[in-house]
């Protein structure tokens, strides 16, 4: 079968197609080109981040050249401005917290990208994502967890639809990211050793409301800090520069700690709080994806994420009207944030997910 | 069975260099500046490369300086030229708009030691106009730059007339012939120009290597220092056995010319043909003539280039399209913008140049492929629902 793989330059993309290649595949390795390395702001700041960075795509060349694949660099500079970094900003500057990794996977590399693979007719796309696909008796695809619960990413996939998944490969996601590594090593792929990216790949420094800044001079738009009362407690730069949680940066000093419970964009104002204050009970989405099953207009029990790094909660999931959700939590869970998504599982299975209004 | 279409790129070694080659290295080690056997051995088998390239170019021996390609060459003409003539006073430099980036950016570099640049425009059809040069050119022209023939899309530029203009205006001509040189028949003196540059892995010769014809009595200061070789205008010891190749694939190429480019001609406009009558949507870029026998560049509406060559190189295929940048992805060409060319018609457009090794067969296989992969690549939605 061709099998077109996006290759990061990461450890989990080169031994995807490594063991696609090894298992007597058609393999071509693309890597995106998403941004200009070299594109400076107008202060000389880099004004872009390091990952995938030439450096990046070198290194999937290499892989490419080990496996003994061909490898081509696709520019989707414009398509990865107009879909993630444009979309990223806005989202910041309306006062939410958006993961750009979830647009880049539905909008760019299932997409776009898949869109390419099937003009060079390739069967698959596969990606080193930590996520595994099945398809039922009735012809349907399923999304789970990766097999390694500590490395899964289907948090970030949970948009994919039906003819995505039909066409999505996870070549890593049944395995652990050790045995990924060693496979690496054994294949003698030079990234076997190479640090798992962090952060967002085309922030530098992780400094997001400065990325911000740069892209949109009309965030810093001053406002006030106030307390659930309305009290002003002091002031700040920027809704952009806050998320919902957040502790520190505040510019605060109170004698029990302050998080940020909400963001009024309108008003330029955050409202701070005492932690337990944090807590929601419940949540509404929007742009929701129903990946396998089908809208339930009934309480449906599942469990809910509502980010990368939290244990999913058991709570129960409704549909309204057009592709909206209204979802209860059995216990509330800290810190819901606009922006993020909130996906829904059953067991390791992905049923769907949205976002956060 | 893979069908390399890219010669402008580059060029496989041709046999009898290789061999040649091959032997001078084991056998011809000496250095060539040594008064000894070996160092004669050297300087006789530079003497005979030397005779070979100046044969193709219609020169002199003694104005041929050899170097490691046509960049160097490049670098060396319009560096050395404007070294040796800053003292006169003049500061201004001119190049066409499409020129290679060995010339444009040599220019650019320039400019930060107080010489000013004006690129000439092209017109639609990639041609240099006497008058655009004429408009530009004053008495403070010091080097005047314009390509032989255009690498993207081959056009030949009518280099006598305008080196008459910079002649008159008491400039000094250099052409950049890396894409003439073994394509057409060379006379640099009918030319009427002072500088050129080859590359020999252009014509079937090696990589890095080069050489700048060098008018006599034009006057250069070399911008490397080192030792005397090439009589004072490239320091460094001779790379002989690349440079035997370089003579060799000069005469194989200066005996073939003419045979070999009518061949090519004929496959070029078969090839050319067959795409604008099956490819919808399709144009060429630049005038048919005068054109260089191999090369053909044609937009296809609606598909970017980088696709189409992804797609061709898949089946086998090998094209080019614009210039690559560092990480190796394309960027819209500066030839087709220059000739003011749309944008859509610009990310469109590939190359196709053709050499020694194409056939009759592999060009119908083209015009077999290319269609259904444009139409495959036009009708694609994308799944998500998006577009």
């Amino acid at each position: 079968m061709r099998i077109v793989v996006a290759m990061s330059g990461g450890v989990d993309s080169s031994v995807a197609a490594a063991l696609l290649a090894e298992q007597g595949h058609d393999v071509i390795g693309v890597s995106m080109q998403l941004y200009d390395q070299g594109q400076t702001t107008a202060s000389g700041q880099k004004a872009f981040g390091t990952c995938c960075t030439i450096d990046d795509l070198y290194d999937a060349r290499r892989v490419a050249a080990t496996i003994g694949i061909p490898h081509y660099i696709v520019n989707f500079e414009s398509q990865f401005g107009e879909h993630v970094v444009a979309n990223f900003v806005r989202e910041y500057v309306s006062g939410r917290t958006p993961i750009p990794c979830s647009h880049c996977n539905s909008e760019l590399k299932f997409a776009e990208l898949l869109d390419r693979a099937r003009a060079y007719d390739a069967d698959r796309l596969a990606t080193g994502h930590y996520a595994r696909i099945e398809q039922d008796e009735t012809g349907r695809y399923h999304l789970y967890r990766g097999a390694d619960q500590t490395k899964d990413q289907t948090y970030f996939l949970f948009s994919l639809t039906q003819q995505q998944l039909a066409r999505a490969a996870f070549p890593v996601g049944h395995l652990d990211k050790e045995t990924v590594r060693a496979h690496a090593h054994r294949l003698k792929l030079r990234v076997a050793s190479k640090p798992d990216s962090q952060e967002i790949c085309f922030v530098p420094d992780g400094d997001y409301a400065a990325f911000v800044e740069r892209q949109a001079p009309e965030a810093l738009r001053g406002g006030t800090v106030v307390d659930g009362d309305g009290r002003v407690l002091g002031t700040h730069g920027g809704v952009h520069r806050f998320t919902i949680g957040q502790r520190k940066g505040l510019g605060l000093s109170s004698s029990e700690p302050l998080y940020v419970l909400a963001i009024k964009p309108d008003q330029a104002q955050v409202v701070v709080g005492a932690k337990d204050a944090l807590g929601r009970a419940s949540l509404t989405a929007s742009t929701v994806n129903w990946v396998s099953g089908t809208a339930p207009s009934q309480w449906l029990p599942i469990t809910a994420q509502i980010r990368h790094r939290h244990a999913a909660a058991p709570a129960r999931v409704r549909s309204n009207d057009e592709g909206r959700v209204e979802l209860e939590f059995d216990t509330p869970q800290t810190a819901v944030t606009p922006g993020q998504a909130v996906v829904f599982y059953r067991g390791d299975e992905v049923l769907g997910g949205g976002w956060i209004d | 069975m893979r069908i390399y279409l890219d010669h402008n790129a580059t060029t496989p070694i041709d046999p009898l260099a290789a061999d040649r080659m091959t032997a001078a290295m084991r056998e011809v080690w000496g250095n060539a500046s040594s008064v000894h056997h070996f160092g004669q051995q050297a300087k006789a088998a530079l003497d005979e490369a030397r005779g070979s390239v100046a044969a193709l170019l219609g020169a002199d021996a003694s104005e041929i300086v050899f170097t490691a390609g046509g960049t160097e060459a490049d670098n060396l003409a319009i560096r050395g030229a404007a070294e040796a003539l800053e003292p006169g006073g003049r500061r201004h430099l001119i190049a066409s708009a499409i020129e290679h980036e060995a010339v444009l950016n040599t220019m650019k570099a320039l400019t930060r030691r107080g010489w000013r640049v004006t690129l000439v425009p092209v017109d639609a059809t990639g041609i240099v106009s006497p008058d655009r040069l004429r408009e530009a050119i004053t008495e403070d022209t010091a080097l005047v730059s314009v390509m032989h023939a255009n690498n993207e899309i081959g056009t030949i530029q009518p280099i006598a007339e305008l080196a008459a203009i910079a002649h008159e205006h008491g400039a000094l001509f250099h052409t950049d012939a890396v894409q003439s040189a073994g394509k057409l028949a060379l006379d640099v003196r009918a030319l009427g120009v002072d500088m050129a540059s080859i590359a020999g892995h252009k014509f079937y010769g090696p990589k890095g290597t080069g050489a700048l014809w060098l008018k006599r009595g034009v006057r250069l200061v070399s911008p490397s220092s080192g030792g005397k070789q090439e009589r004072n205008r490239r320091a460094g010891t001779e790379n002989v056995p690349a440079l035997v190749g370089l003579g060799v694939a000069a005469d194989v190429a200066r005996r073939k010319l003419s045979a070999e480019g009518e061949r090519l001609g004929a496959l070029r406009d078969r090839l050319e043909a067959g795409v604008l009558a099956t490819v919808s949507g399709s144009e060429r870029n630049g005038a048919a003539s005068p054109r260089v026998p191999n090369t053909t560049n044609l937009s296809v509406e609606r598909v970017e280039s980088e696709s189409l060559l992804i797609g061709l190189d898949l089946a086998g295929i090998a094209v080019s399209s614009g210039s690559a940048c560092s990480s190796g992805t394309l960027e819209p060409s500066h030839v087709l913008k220059a000739m003011g060319l749309s944008h859509g018609r610009t990310l469109g457009s590939i190359r196709f140049s053709l050499g020694a090794s194409n056939t009759e067969a592999e060009i119908d296989r083209v015009i077999e492929v290319l269609p259904p992969l444009v139409e495959k690549l036009r009708s694609l939605t994308t799944v998500g629902g998006r577009k």
